[in-house]
C-alpha cells in the first residue's frame, strides 16, 4: 500500500510541474526554450533556499526528473563543493553535478546524428 | 467547390477550437506524471536491486531517460508524442534530451562542426548558461555566508 501512495506523489508532483509549464506556454506564449531556462534556474534557486529538498523527499522522481531537479542538483553540487574546497567549489560544483546528464545528452545526440537521417528544414 | 471550401473552413475552426488550455493541461499532467513514474521505477531498480548509491541511481535514471529520448527522437516518434503532450514531455529531462538530440540530427547537412557541433547547443546552451550562472552565484554567496558565520 505504501508503494502506491509513493507513486501517487511521484505522479502528482511530476504532473503538476508539467501543468504549470503548460499554462505558461498557453497563456504567455513563452517558447519551450525559455520554459527550460526558467525551470532550471528556478530549480537552482529553490534548491539554494532549501525548498526543493523536501519536495524530493516527498515525491522522489516526481521532483528529480523534471528539469527543476537538474537545477537542484547544480545548487547542491555548488554548496557541497564550497564546503569541501572553498571558493573554487563555487565554480566546479555546479558543473560537476550537471556533468552526467549533460555528457549523456551530448554523446547520445552525437550518436543519433551519426545513425539517423535528418529531417532537413 | 466553394461550398466545400466553406464547410471545410468551418470544420477546421471547429477542430482548432477543440484544443483549449484545459485539454493541454490534462495531457501534460498525465504524460509528465507517467514519465516521472517511469523514472521512479528505474530509480528503485537501480537503488534497491543494483544497490547503487542514492546519487548514482539518480544519475543513471537521468542517463536512461536521456537515452530513450534520443532513441525516440531519432526514430521520429518523440515529436509525435510531444505534439500531444506539450509540457508533459518538455519539462522532464526528456525535453532537455530532445532539445539536444533533435537539432544535432536536423543540422547534419551543415557539417559536423558548425552544423551538429554548434546546433547541438541551441537549447542546451542557454539552459547550461543560466543554470550554471545561478549555481556559481549561489556558491559564491554561500562561501561569503560561511565566512560570516
Amino acid at each position: 500500500m505504501e508503494i502506491l501512495i509513493d507513486y501517487c506523489w511521484v505522479f502528482l508532483v511530476g504532473g503538476i510541474l508539467c501543468v504549470i509549464a503548460q499554462i505558461l506556454i498557453d497563456k504567455t506564449k513563452l517558447t519551450p526554450a525559455r520554459i527550460l531556462v526558467i525551470y532550471v534556474t528556478a530549480g537552482v534557486i529553490l534548491g539554494a533556499v532549501g525548498l526543493y529538498k523536501p519536495l524530493i523527499d516527498l515525491a522522489g522522481a516526481g521532483a528529480t526528473v523534471p528539469l527543476t531537479g537538474f537545477g537542484y542538483l547544480i545548487a547542491k553540487g555548488a554548496k557541497e563543493a564550497v564546503l569541501e574546497r572553498g571558493l573554487i567549489g563555487a565554480l566546479t560544483g555546479g558543473f560537476t553535478a550537471a556533468a552526467a546528464g549533460t555528457a549523456a545528452a551530448l554523446c547520445f545526440g552525437y550518436l543519433a546524428a551519426l545513425i539517423f537521417k535528418g529531417h532537413a528544414k | 467547390m466553394n461550398i466545400e471550401k466553406e464547410s471545410y473552413k468551418k470544420y477546421v475552426k471547429k477542430r482548432a477550437k477543440k484544443s483549449p488550455i484545459i485539454k493541454n493541461c490534462i495531457w501534460a499532467f498525465f504524460v509528465g506524471g507517467f514519465i516521472c513514474c517511469i523514472g521512479e521505477t528505474l530509480f528503485r531498480a537501480y537503488h534497491r536491486r543494483l544497490l547503487l548509491s542514492h546519487q548514482d541511481s539518480s544519475a543513471w535514471v537521468a542517463v536512461t531517460l536521456i537515452f530513450l529520448s534520443a532513441l525516440l527522437t531519432g526514430l521520429g516518434l518523440f515529436g509525435k508524442i510531444a505534439k500531444r503532450a506539450g509540457a508533459g514531455t518538455l519539462v522532464p529531462i526528456t525535453g532537455f534530451a530532445n532539445s539536444v538530440v533533435s537539432p544535432a540530427i536536423d543540422n547534419k547537412s551543415e557539417g559536423w562542426i558548425l552544423g551538429v557541433g554548434a546546433k547541438i547547443f541551441t537549447v542546451a546552451g542557454p539552459v547550461l548558461l543560466y543554470g550554471i550562472l545561478t549555481g556559481v552565484a549561489y556558491g559564491f554567496i554561500y562561501y561569503i555566508y560561511l565566512l560570516c558565520v
